[in-house]
């Protein structure tokens, strides 16, 4: 584009005849430190507190528990990502169950499941690379195989979290995984269901994303 | 001596209900801040080094643009330059038109207010919708933000269900949260199922990875950024970031000072448009970069101090002014004490010089500012250039408000207070007769209009002290 050409010629020309100054240096900052075996607790308590349903289970497990805490909640339906280990497992031991949510694949580009998931889903299932301790967030990575949206547009939120990766902070999380040398399309960050205190500060749940968020620990 | 500041605030005094809706707000969000920095040393670092941050972007400035720039575009993002709203409008309409959009979804974005975007999309036949609850509801009443992170902040229950009540079909009148949110939410979900794009902001663009970081608590900012086939995003050049390293202080800093939260619900870093294989996410994205004065403000080695902001709004929950006359009295799109240096610097003294003389100068800002911008000694420095010219390029009309009147009673006081005898004389006429002068006596009478007029003392403090025994101080 022409003049956006133009644009830049003149804007870094004008940053660049400003006088320079010194370039400070970044001050000594420690971002906080958990005991290892605190850890974990406090991610749960913490993301608790934001709103979000955390149940404590085994690898084994957790998919039963799953369609047990959605049959409480009288969610009918999950979407997962067939592509992925969590996937695969839910959808086997879900198999064996004589009562089990149904299933529905993340399988397509969202055009072509734009409707069913806007409009006709009642859950989403979505592995996490990571949790932390500090604010109670999960980390999510999207893939091709476990898409973004899956997370964002049913009203539910499942989220499996291995405690083993659990760490303390963002800070340690980006420095020891190396991301500013691997940044995918999309990562986020998740610290409880959609809110809002846009109404006199009043907290409401759900205005976006999903109103719920259910945590499964699997140690 | 006016300035539309000055023509607004008496309105905005005298309304009781704006008063009460600013006074409760300001107040939970001071406390909610103050909870989350309770260890003072551990604020200091983390300040000392989110401050450390932003100064590093703003020296190396024109360089981690280029570098920003550059990888981004490695990334497939496409990077435009603006140097003016004008152009910036037509940059966003030109990406629009030629992907045939009619209608866009947008997550808060305050350059978009900068730029009126809505307004400009609008007369070229395409529809932007807010998605931002408050957003959503101010642009519902037809109004601007009031404040930078809360932008309906200035509105009630009753206001808000009334104007629901009339715009959504069915709803009726409640005050209910729960419901009136649920509604918002029932509106704008199918705006989203059918938008042909998305517009957002940015709060913190990293040069290193040519990444983009949105904070937000609805989701809505996600949507907004994955849904649609196509995603604007719109930032001001200094909005930056070097290195990825650098986000952690900064998000420590950004919601905590912002609203009192750890950490907001959603952090997004968005990197590249969707890949072959992905399954959702934007096909193109766009990051339009906006000048519209900043580079004019890097001129100056003081000024662009300004350019480290993070736009957390703690300032004006601290300041006394701001929470008494809320945002709008500031009518432009940057209120509170970052409004008034930030404005008078972008849109020049001319029309903006009233600004920085609506502060108290109690330093509240300062205290709290998580990036440590000396905003008092930026009211001061620009007060002073308001009303002398000046040899600094960075800011408009110095001088614009000049008064001879006020000149020549400066130069008096000057007089009076550096030759003794003058000054012994003229507080003894003062203190004799003083007292006689009316309250309606020009110069006087703005003062005595709203305040009780002080009571010279019958003695001067040097005859006082000349009577307690002392003949020399
Ligand atoms: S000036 Fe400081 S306190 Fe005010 S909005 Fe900017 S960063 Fe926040």
């Amino acid at each position: 584009m022409n003049n956006s050409a133009t644009a830049r010629a003149n804007i870094l020309a004008r940053l660049k005849a400003a006088p320079r100054t010194a370039v400070p240096e970044r001050p000594e900052w420690q971002p906080p430190v958990y005991d290892a075996d605190e850890r974990v607790n406090r991610f749960a308590s913490v993301i608790e507190a934001s709103h979000a349903e955390v149940y404590h289970t085994s690898a084994d497990a957790w998919p039963a528990l799953l369609a047990e805490v959605m049959q409480r909640h009288g969610l009918d339906s999950l979407m997962y990502a067939p592509g992925t280990v969590d996937g695969q497992q839910v959808a086997t031991a879900w198999g064996t169950l004589e009562q089990a949510p149904a299933l529905v694949p993340y399988d397509r580009p969202v055009e072509e499941l734009k409707d069913t998931l806007v409009n006709g889903v009642a859950a989403g299932l979505t592995a996490t690379r990571a949790a932390i301790a500090e604010t109670g967030s999960l980390v999510l990575w999207p893939t091709a195989e476990e898409p973004r949206l899956m997370s964002l547009l049913p009203p539910v939120h499942v989220a499996v979290v291995r405690a083993e990766t659990v760490v303390d902070t963002l800070a340690v999380l980006m420095a020891s995984q190396h991301w500013a040398q691997q940044m995918p399309t999309n990562v986020v960050l998740v610290s409880g269901p959609s809110k809002t205190a846009d109404i006199e500060q009043t907290l409401a749940y759900g205005v976006h994303g999903p109103k719920e968020l259910i945590v499964l620990i699997v140690h | 001596m006016s300035g539309d500041f000055t023509q607004r605030a008496p309105g905005a005094l005298n309304d009781p209900t704006l008063r009460r809706n600013f006074r409760r707000a300001m107040d939970g969000l001071m406390t909610k801040r103050a909870a989350q920095f309770q260890d003072t040393a551990a604020w200091n670092a983390l300040r000392a080094r989110g401050a450390a941050v932003k100064a590093r972007v703003v020296s190396k400035l024109p360089e981690l643009l280029e570098q920003l720039e550059a990888n981004c575009t490695a990334n497939g993002i496409t990077v435009h330059w603006a140097e003016s709203t004008a152009e910036a409008n037509a940059i966003v309409l030109e990406i629009l038109q030629a992907a045939g959009a009619k209608k866009v979804i947008k997550g808060k974005s305050m350059v978009s207010e900068e730029m009126e975007l809505n307004h400009y999309l609008g007369d070229h036949g395409i529809k932007a919708v807010e998605s931002d609850l408050g957003e959503y509801i101010i642009q519902l009443a037809g109004e601007a933000p009031s404040h930078i992170v809360m932008p309906c902040i200035h509105k009630n229950k009753s206001e808000i269900a009334a104007l629901f009540a009339e715009h959504i079909d069915g709803l009726g009148y409640t005050e209910d949260v729960d419901t009136l949110t649920a509604a918002a939410r029932k509106a704008l979900r199918n705006e989203f199922a059918t938008a042909d794009a998305g517009i957002s902001g940015v709060n913190f663009a990293v040069a290193e990875t040519g990444t983009l970081v949105l904070v937000e608590n609805e989701g809505n900012g996600r949507l907004s950024t994955t849904l649609p086939p196509l995603h604007i995003a719109l930032m001001g050049i200094e909005k930056l970031a070097e290195t990825l390293e650098d986000i952690p202080p900064l998000l420590s800093l950004l919601p905590r000072s912002a609203t009192g939260q750890a950490i907001t619900t959603y952090v997004n870093m968005i990197s590249s448009p969707r890949k072959p294989g992905e399954k959702d996410g934007p096909e193109q994205v766009h990051l339009v970069l906006l000048d519209s004065g900043r580079s004019r403000v890097y001129a100056d080695e003081q000024l662009r101090d300004t350019l480290r902001c993070i736009r957390c709004g703690a300032c004006m929950n601290h300041c006394p002014v701001y929470s008494r006359v809320g945002g709008h009295t500031y009518k432009f799109v940057y209120p509170g004490p970052i409004g008034k240096i930030l404005t008078p610097q972008l849109e020049g003294l001319d029309c903006a010089g009233d600004q920085p003389h609506a502060s108290t100068l109690c330093n509240a800002c300062v205290e709290v500012c998580p990036v440590k911008i000396p905003i008092a000694d930026l009211l001061v420095r620009l007060r002073g250039e308001s009303v002398h010219s000046s040899d600094s390029p960075a800011v408009k009309g110095a001088g614009s408000r000049h008064n001879w009147r006020e000149a020549l009673v400066w130069r008096g006081w000057k007089f009076m207070y550096s030759h003794p005898l003058a000054y012994a004389a003229g507080a003894k006429v003062l203190s004799r007769l003083g007292n006689a002068i009316p309250d309606s006596a020009p110069m006087i009478r703005e003062w005595t209009s709203v305040r009780n007029r002080p009571k010279f003392a019958g003695k001067t403090l040097h005859e006082l002290v000349r009577e307690e025994g002392y003949d020399h101080e």
